[in-house]
């Protein structure tokens, strides 16, 4: 029993940490908190959903073709929506965030209807017993290949040149484009880097938890946004760190009370948090220039 | 003093107008609906640019207020006073002492975190509130509170957001509204010149939150059934896209954004479902071509005088 929760938690921690990976790279690098990102989350469990059901195609191909496409509409909307306020006040680009989740919410509304489909089943489904210890294929798969993709990330950003330029940009907005780098070039990677892992994390949960509808992008996308706060907003760490302790929590409260509470542990979990490391647990703490 | 007396002459007699529309039932239910709808909509987005406007915070959730005071009013007039629309005022005054309650809160954490951790931290309430409602017997559960006597009217509306507009343009253009628009424009620097920004952050917060309570209870008492995800994160969203819409530090924004969006989306009803994709696209072309608003910062003379800001 408890080996069975610690792998929910472990299967919905890593879920959450794909997410919150992608609010806080783009906050590195814009400042901006994307609110639109869950419900790109959620475009790109449905685009998983179509091409299982018409195209029938393996897994792996479905998880490199969504990454993909969702990572060009991710560019997309940052190129049409968010570089044309590159130089706005902040709270029109949040303003503009904020109506994009929307748009993307309604379309798929209009377009595919609100009933709940069912995610098809990708991958037969196994469940391996050993004594008290017993673990699906699904959620084997689900974690290692989360962990293998955060260490892919970890090392994009830790040796390659175009993430040597996203450190800094995080860094200095202002000195990062004297030094030759193109900041909206490296803008461009990183929603598309952010909104690719969010797309994955749709077909995980297409996996894990197989009803899908048009309004899970916003609860799911919230609570991964609060593990980035948690972690420390624009901490690549912390994302990840904040995405497993979410989980857990998440999964201990719903064992523990009633499911309906859990929201309000999850928030108020923040709340606790921020009061004591106004930063996060990584984050870096805000300078304030007189 | 001509033009104020004029002004005053002229609420009046609207006033009069629609306690006669009440009276006699004259206006379509379905156009005095809408009415009040935008006068809701008005007292909501005002209130909000104290917070969000003059103030230059980022607060989601207004809702949740709104929230407050719809359930503490319903719950007033149900089970504590007599079913009398005479006793409605006090119901809807409770209403929105429960929500400047619970603003006060709110206005503590805003003394250190500012911008996006403020936005995280109204989020956080406006969550953990609608759990609240959703988890707790005591506010129906899910299913919310039904059966609330239909006691908003036109008259009750319009009472209520000149009311509320009247409040808010006194507290811009004294004192404290000074400090406000301080506080917003350089903090540190109004900290220096003596504006004591604690005080001026608590004001700002609980009147916005009383107001917003107000308009909750009266929204309450016109669709006479609540629950809690009426007061979501949606909700929010709309009342902060009337406030951009119609500019930010500007009351006659305020009114604008809030009355237009209203009609828009009634007059876009023939689109169905559609309306809500056209809608924040209309939003994204608004922020793009004109990030300001439709007022941003200015007012209409008439109405307010002189530049307040």
């Amino acid at each position: 029993m408890f080996y069975q929760q610690a792998l929910n938690a472990l299967q919905l921690g890593s879920i959450y940490a794909l997410i919150a990976l992608g609010y806080t790279m783009v906050y590195g690098v814009l400042r901006l908190i994307n609110f639109a990102h869950g419900d790109i989350f959620m475009i790109g469990s449905y685009l998983a959903l179509f091409l299982a059901s018409y195209f029938h195609l393996p897994f792996p191909i479905i998880v490199i073709v969504t990454f993909a496409a969702i990572a060009l509409l991710g560019v997309t909307i940052e190129r049409l929506a968010y570089k044309p306020l590159r130089h706005a006040p902040r709270v029109s680009v949040v303003i503009t965030a904020l109506a994009v989740g929307i748009f993307l919410e309604t379309l798929t509304l209009a377009t595919i209807g609100p009933q709940p489909r069912k995610f098809p089943e990708l991958i037969p489904m196994h469940r391996w017993t050993w004594g008290v210890f017993s673990a699906s294929n699904i959620q084997i798969i689900i974690i290692s290949l989360s962990i293998v993709l955060m260490a892919c990330l970890e090392f994009f950003i830790a040796k390659t040149r175009t993430g040597m330029a996203m450190r800094a940009l995080s860094w200095d907005k202002t000195y990062a484009p004297l030094l030759g780098i193109n900041t909206d070039r490296i803008v461009s990677y990183t929603f598309a880097i952010g909104t690719g892992l969010a797309s994955v994390a749709g077909i995980f949960v297409g996996l894990a938890y197989p009803i899908i509808d048009p309004y899970m992008g916003i609860m799911v996308g919230w609570k991964a946004f609060v593990s980035a706060v948690v972690g420390g907003i624009g901490s690549i760490k912390g994302a990840v760190a904040g995405g497993f302790i979410l989980g857990i929590v998440e999964i201990t409260s719903a064992a523990l009370l009633p499911s309906s509470y859990k929201d309000m542990i999850v928030f108020g979990l923040l709340l606790t948090i921020l009061l004591f490391k106004p930063s996060g647990l990584f984050g870096m703490p805000l300078q304030k220039k007189v | 003093m001509n033009k104020n007396l004029f002004l005053f002459l002229l609420l009046f007699a609207l006033a009069g107008a629609f306690a006669l529309c009440d009276y006699t039932q004259c206006i379509d239910p379905y156009v005095a609906q809408i009415i009040m709808y935008i006068g809701i909509n008005i007292i909501l987005t005002a209130s909000l640019n104290l917070v969000n406007g003059y103030m230059g915070e980022f607060s989601v959730g207004h809702a949740a207020f709104m929230g407050i005071g719809a359930y503490a009013a319903s719950y007033v007039s149900l089970s504590v006073l007599p079913p009398s629309p005479l006793f409605f005022p006090l119901s809807l005054l409770f209403g929105g002492i429960c929500a400047g309650a619970v603003g006060l809160l709110v206005s503590i954490p805003a003394f250190k975190a500012r911008d996006d951790y403020l936005a995280i931290i109204t989020l956080a309430l406006l969550m953990i509130v609608k759990s609240l409602f959703e988890n707790i017997p005591f506010f129906g559960g899910p299913q919310g509170m039904s059966g609330i006597h239909k006691y908003t009217n036109l008259t009750g509306v319009f009472v209520c957001t000149v009311v509320t507009i009247v409040v808010l343009k006194n507290i811009i253009a004294g004192n404290f509204g000074r400090g406000i628009i301080a506080v917003r424009d350089d903090e540190i620097a109004a900290n220096l010149v003596s504006v004591n920004t604690k005080h001026v952050k608590i004001l700002a917060f609980v009147v916005s939150s009383f107001f917003a309570g107000i308009a909750g209870g009266l929204f309450a008492h016109l669709i006479q059934f609540i629950n809690p995800r009426t007061f979501s994160l949606v909700k929010s969203t709309d009342i902060l896209l009337m406030l951009y819409l119609g500019g930010t530090a500007s009351l006659t924004g305020s009114i604008l954004g809030a009355a237009i969006w209203t009609v828009l989306l009634e007059l876009l009803r023939f689109l169905g479902i559609w309306r809500f994709v056209v809608a924040p696209v209309a939003l994204i072309l608004l922020m793009i071509y004109r990030p300001s608003g439709i007022m941003g910062g200015k007012e209409w003379r008439f109405l307010f005088g002189k530049k307040a800001d």
